[in-house]
Parts: C-alpha cells; structure tokens; sequence
C-alpha cells in the first residue's frame, strides 16, 4: 500500500505542469481562473483546439484518435495539474469523457472515422441530451420520441438540464423508438447535430443567476439513419454503459478546485477574525478532512485492480463529494457574515464562495441525487431489496 | 497509484480477520467482562500462536517488523469482534514507547515478555505527577487494562519511565467501567521509582501515532461489523410483512453508515500509511483518522441499537458491546474536539 506516484510519474506530472503553465502565462492567460462553465466560451472553444494540437485534450484515447494511451495514473495527474495550473474547466468534457468513450466502445468503424477526430480536435463539442422534466431520477421513462422515416430519424419531444447545449454542435439522446414501450426497453441511443431548424434550445436560469443548463426542444428534428450506436433498442444498454466512464478520473481534478474552494473560505476566515471562533475551527477542521479523505478515497477507487467487484469507494464518492461541497458552502457564509449577502457586481452576479453556497445545492441532485445515491448504495452495495416499481 | 493492500498485506487480513471472527466469540468475550476485561487465552493464542503480535515493533527486539499499515489491519480486525485484549495499552502503548525511547537494555527487558504475552503493560498520563528526580509521585484514574497490567509506562508528557505494576508504592483499583472489554483503573504512584527512557520525546511521537492510528482502525472494524449485523437483521427480520431491510427510511440509513464507514477506511490507511512512509501530512492523517473513524463508530454503533429495535437495547445482544467501546474510543487519547483543533491550528495557527 502506497500513497502517491512512481518517480516516472512525477516526471510526467513536472512535463504536464510546465506546459500548462507555459500556456496559462502565456497565448491564453486571460482565461486563466476562470471558474464558471459559461465564461468566454469562444476563447474556450479556441483552447480546446490548442490542447488538440499539443495532443492533450484525450490523453486516456488510443493514440490512433488522438490519444495517448495514458495509464489511469497518467489521466489521474494531468487532471490534477490541469486544475492546479488554475486552467478552466473542459467545455468539451462530454465530448472526451462521454460521448468519445461511447463511440470507441459501442460504434461503427465509420462512426469512429466519422467523429472521433472532431471530437479529439476539439471541434465538435458535444452535450447530453438524458434527462426529461418527466424523467429525471427515474430516467429509464424518457418519452422523447424517435421514428424512421425516409432514411432518416425524426425527433420528437423535450430534454432538460443539457449543460451546455447552447454552445455545442451535437447532442446525444436517448430516445424512445418503439411504440408503447415502457421502461428501459424500446429505447435508442442517437447522434444528432444541433444546428438544425427541429431543434431549440432555451436557456435555464439558476438559482445563482447563471445559466448553464438548458431545455433542448425537438420538433421534427432529423438525423441520418445510421445516427445511432448499438442497434435499435439497444438504448438503455449503451447510456448506462456510457455513464461507467465516467469511473473518477475527472474526480481528482475536480477536488484541486474544492482545494482551492476551501482555500479560500481559510483565507477568509482569518482575515474576518472568525478563524478564532472554536466552532468554526472545528468546521473548518472537518472540511479539511473531508477533502483529504475524498482524495484516498479516489485513489483507492483508482488502485482498485479488480473492477468485477463492486467497490465502496466508488460506490460512495459521488453522495460523498456532493454532500461535503454544500456544507462547504453554507460553512462560507458562516464565515462570510453578511458580507457574503451582497455582490460588489451590477448585475446578479457571484464571486466565487457565494457562488460556491448557492451552485453547490445543484451538486446534490445532477448525476443522481442524494437519494438516489443512497437507493444504489443499499441495493449494489449492502444487497438490500430493490425499491418496489409503480406501473408507469 | 497502489492505494491497496499489497497480497501480503491481504494475507495477513484474511488470518487476523478469521482468527478473531473464530476465537474472539460473543460468549468469550462476555465471560471476560465479567472478569478484568481480558480474554487469556485467546491473548495468549493471538500472541504465542498466530505470530501477529510482534508487528509495528522492530524485529532487533523480537518484533516482527513491517509498520503501522500492517498494525492498523490487525486492530481493524480485533476491533470487529470488540475483543477484550490489551493489546492497545501493551503492544500499542507501552511496546511502541520502549522501541522509540528505551535504551537497548530496556528494549531487551521488556520487549520480548510483552510480545509474547508473558507481560502485560499499561500506559498512562498522569496529569498531576510530580517527580522528584525518577520517584514519581501521582496517577491516572483513567487507566485502560490497569488492572490487568505487570508494569506500566507513565508519562507527565515531559518524561516517560516504566514503572513495576508490583513496586512499593504503586496501588491500582479497578473501576466499575461502561466499556467492560477494556476497563479502567485507577493507577496511585506514591513516591515510585520509575525507569526513565532516554529518549521521551521520540517515545512520546511513537506512542500517540501508533495509538491514534490503532484506535483508528479499531473502529473501523467496530463500525464495520455493526454494519454488517445490521444489515443481516434486516433482511430477515420481517415486519409489514416484508424485510424491514426493504423499507427506504432503513435503507437510506444503512446507506449512510456506509458513506461514513468508507471514509473512516480511507482515513485509517491514509494514516498508518503516511506514517509508515514518512510522509509530510502523516501528522494532520493521525488526528484525522482518530478523530474520524471513532466518531463514525458511535454513529453507526447508535445506528445499531435503533435500526435493530428493542433486542438492540438489551444486555444479551451484543450492539451495547459496540456502543460502548465506540463512545470510550471517541473520549481516550484526546477529545476529538481536540483532535480537530489540532488540524485547526495546522491550517489556521493558533486561534488568537
């Protein structure tokens, strides 16, 4: 049992730090500390490309798309270090994560040839298209509707909650193909480009203000017959195969911007005074480890070399993280005082802890909710019998 | 990245874990709490017969080498079956104290007798002792296994020295204590002569790593097993004509008591690890994993009680066993407030 990195993959991580800082310091230092997924989206768009050039924005990909053919310790510290070097947040991470993973899994050779290189050369960003407003934890009861008709899909229907959409140029969606069909079954996994006149997207505005979620219409919206991966009906299998990628790679990233969260209310806290208050000491005390063990917990779900067996780290992260997060940001209003109640900004607009309070409510319900966490946990984890299903 | 038992270490938590799971039986344990809190055979089993007991400490004195990973996964495992053993005052405490600060005498005294079980030793700090060159004047009513213990090392947090259980002027009373697998004692030194050790501060360090990550793991094992019980009684325990364990308010809390129990594992192994390697955060990882992983042992340990109903409140099941050793964990070897405001001053300094 170790803690940390072979001396190779220090080396790595010093090659990965000195080019991002090289790039932050330099051609694209003015997004640098961006936090917000929404901010200057066309320089973003524009780094995504840079990152192509310089072969780092699939490092896990085999090198034949564009990859590297990066170890999980090798993907693990370029998102560490991505994060350190204060780089905003991937605009394309549906793209690399999700959507690429899928089509090297469960596509065509021509699917590959089709979209992998665009998606590795950051020009094709892509965005979700899952959940519905009558969909959302019970995901499976997507209405969405799909039919062929003259060699191409014809869409019909509603999704929310697409991050991103409005700057994308594909979405994926799961959609229903077969008529009267209830549940997981009779559902099919589509490609569809987004600039089309069957599709609108209308932005969602959030309880902070922002609005980086979307509902996306489909009215007669079209794609090309073979715009689907797997078979017909075959939906169900590649959406829940394409949400195993997403297996904690990203996740220790993500933690160097809670560092940074957390750095931050400290700062605070000492400069307030209310670094002196015991019980915020003590709060302060508990988030810090929280944080720690969020880190051993990743790297034992990491070192885990045996993905048959369902593992407690993974099982428990994403409840876990989301749960420390919002008592992170109510811990920085407590430290804030009323002074997080006001915004020097004209307009609606948050600094970074308030930001954190008022986003981080969002943290426990996208990607399955505390709840739903905690069904999956009791079912896959401690073999409890399944919640009881209504006949929807 | 090998955050993850090595096969050895695998090895060594399979024997531990079935060795107690098999010797470390409800029935034996009780007869022990009616006595002075030590199981003697199965002491004498664990230390002469499965050759575990000798680890963490250095094999120049008889130890068995390896380190605080390896010492966390037996703890993690005694702490399952809530064994009465003193192997935190002995081996833990009064062993780790002798291999940082004794001399080389001292190591081959003692080190040997308390491995082999041949010795039973007690630790405490006594707030109030004077001493008067090495006579020692002062106690601890606070004495984990004091009753049952040979000799003990005593601390002011100054000095350390061992003292002869059966010296002029020691007196040790046993106290009617909640936890009965690891009762108190109230240890008087009245002008005793102690053995001093050469090198306190280093004995000191050892002692409260190696305890805070042992106390550590055992309540995980602790947290662990009530877990695991629970979630047995729930699926055949039917009520509403179904298993309790089916209905979603159970679930959730089941669910919860994992989520912590995950955590409370990371913090144990990230602490004897950090530990093990020298690590720069090794210091704020023993705080983190003590003050953790016990806390997580009460919860689930109350958890136990509630989500078993009225047989989880009576003396003949054995979740009170649990819930008592997890209330005392969370109290010895430091508050864990106090744990927290040492990882507090670490990333505030000092409140002013």
């Amino acid at each position: 049992m170790k803690l940390g990195f072979s001396p190779e993959e220090e080396l790595f991580r010093q090659e990965c730090a000195d080019w991002l800082n090289g790039q932050m310091a330099g051609e694209f230092r003015d997004i640098k500390g961006i936090t917000k997924l929404t901010g200057s989206p066309e320089r973003r768009k524009e780094w995504e490309q840079q990152l192509a050039e310089h072969r780092w924005s699939c490092i896990g990909w085999p090198s034949q798309w564009g990859g590297r053919d990066a170890t999980l310790a090798q993907q693990v510290i370029f998102a560490e270090e991505y994060a350190r070097a204060g780089v905003p947040g991937r605009v394309n991470h549906i793209g690399i994560e999700l959507a690429g993973p899928t089509i090297l899994t469960f596509g065509t050779e021509e699917q590959k040839q089709r979209f992998l290189p665009g998606i590795a050369g950051g020009k094709t960003i892509f965005c979700q298209g899952f959940s519905e407003p009558n969909a959302g934890s019970d995901l499976a009861s997507v209405r969405t509707k799909a039919r062929l008709e003259g060699g191409e899909w014809v869409v019909n229907g509603q999704k929310i909650w697409t991050s991103l959409a409005h700057i994308s140029d594909w979405i994926f969606v799961v959609t229903r193909t077969e008529e009267g069909s209830q549940g997981p079954k009779g559902l099919t996994f589509l490609m569809m480009p987004i600039d089309q006149p069957g599709i609108e997207i209308r932005g969602i505005r959030q309880i902070n203000g922002d609005a980086e979620f979307n509902e996306t219409f489909f009215t007669d919206a079209r794609c090309p017959a073979d715009s689907l991966i797997g078979a017909v009906g075959d939906g169900w299998r590649i959406a829940m195969g394409l949400l195993a990628f997403e297996r904690g790679v990203s996740t220790l990233g993500q933690q160097m911007g809670f560092r940074n969260e957390l750095d931050e209310i400290i700062a605070a806290a000492k400069a307030n005074g209310a670094a002196n208050d015991p019980l915020v000491r003590q709060r302060l005390a508990k988030a810090e480890v929280g944080l720690r063990l969020m880190r051993y917990g990743a790297l034992r779900m990491l070192s885990q070399t045996d993905h048959a067996k369902i593992d407690g780290a993974a099982l428990t992260y994403k409840i876990q993280w989301a749960s420390w997060r919002r008592s992170l940001g109510e811990l920085a209003m407590d430290v804030l005082g009323q002074g997080g109640e006001i915004s020097d900004h004209a307009e609606y607009e948050w600094d970074t802890l308030p930001n954190l309070f008022l986003f981080s409510r969002a943290d426990t319900i996208y990607g399955g909710t505390n709840q739903i966490q905690r069904n999956l946990i009791a079912e896959r984890g401690l073999g409890l019998p399944r919640e009881p299903r209504g006949n929807a | 990245m090998e955050f993850a038992f090595t096969d050895e270490q695998q090895m060594i938590a399979e024997t531990a874990r079935s060795f107690f799971a098999e010797n470390a039986t409800s029935e034996r344990t009780r007869k022990a709490m009616a006595g002075d809190g030590v199981d003697r055979a199965l002491w004498q089993a664990f230390c002469q017969e499965l050759g575990l007991s000798g680890i963490g400490l250095p094999e120049s004195a008889g130890g068995a080498g390896l380190g605080m990973v390896e010492l966390a996964i037996i703890a993690e495992a005694a702490g399952a079956q809530v064994a009465a053993l003193p192997m935190l005052s002995s081996l833990v405490q009064a062993a780790q104290a002798i291999a940082a600060g004794g001399d080389a005498e001292q190591q081959d005294q003692w080190l040997p007798r308390l491995i082999s079980g041949e010795v039973i030793g007690g630790y405490f700090y006594g707030a109030d002792i004077q001493s008067d060159g090495d006579r020692l004047t002062g106690g601890s009513r606070f004495v984990a296994h004091g009753a049952s213990a040979d000799m003990f090392v005593v601390t002011d947090m100054r000095q350390v020295w061992i003292v002869s259980a059966n010296a002029p002027g020691v007196s040790v009373t046993s106290q009617t204590s909640m936890d009965q697998t690891r009762p108190l004692a109230h240890v008087q030194l009245d002008n005793v002569t102690g053995e001093r050790l050469g090198d306190p501060a280093a004995a000191l360090a050892a002692v409260h790593r190696a305890a805070f990550i042992a106390t550590a793991a055992e309540a995980l094992g602790g947290a662990q097993a009530c877990l695991d019980r629970t979630v047995d009684y729930s699926k055949e325990r039917i009520q509403f004509g179904r298993p309790i364990g089916s209905f979603q308010a159970y679930k959730h809390r089941l669910a919860d008591m994992m989520i912590e129990i995950e955590q409370a594992r990371s913090a144990v192994y990230w602490a004897a690890c950090a530990v093990d390697e020298g690590a720069e955060e090794a210091e704020m990882a023993i705080h983190a994993a003590k003050s953790f992983a016990t806390d997580t042992f009460f919860r689930c340990a109350g958890d136990m009680i509630q989500l078993h109903g009225g047989i989880g409140f009576t003396w003949e099941h054995d979740a009170h066993l649990y819930f008592k050793r997890a209330r005392a964990l969370q109290t010895m070897l430091g508050t864990n407030v106090w744990h927290r405001e040492k990882i507090a001053t670490m990333i505030l300094g000092e409140a002013a």
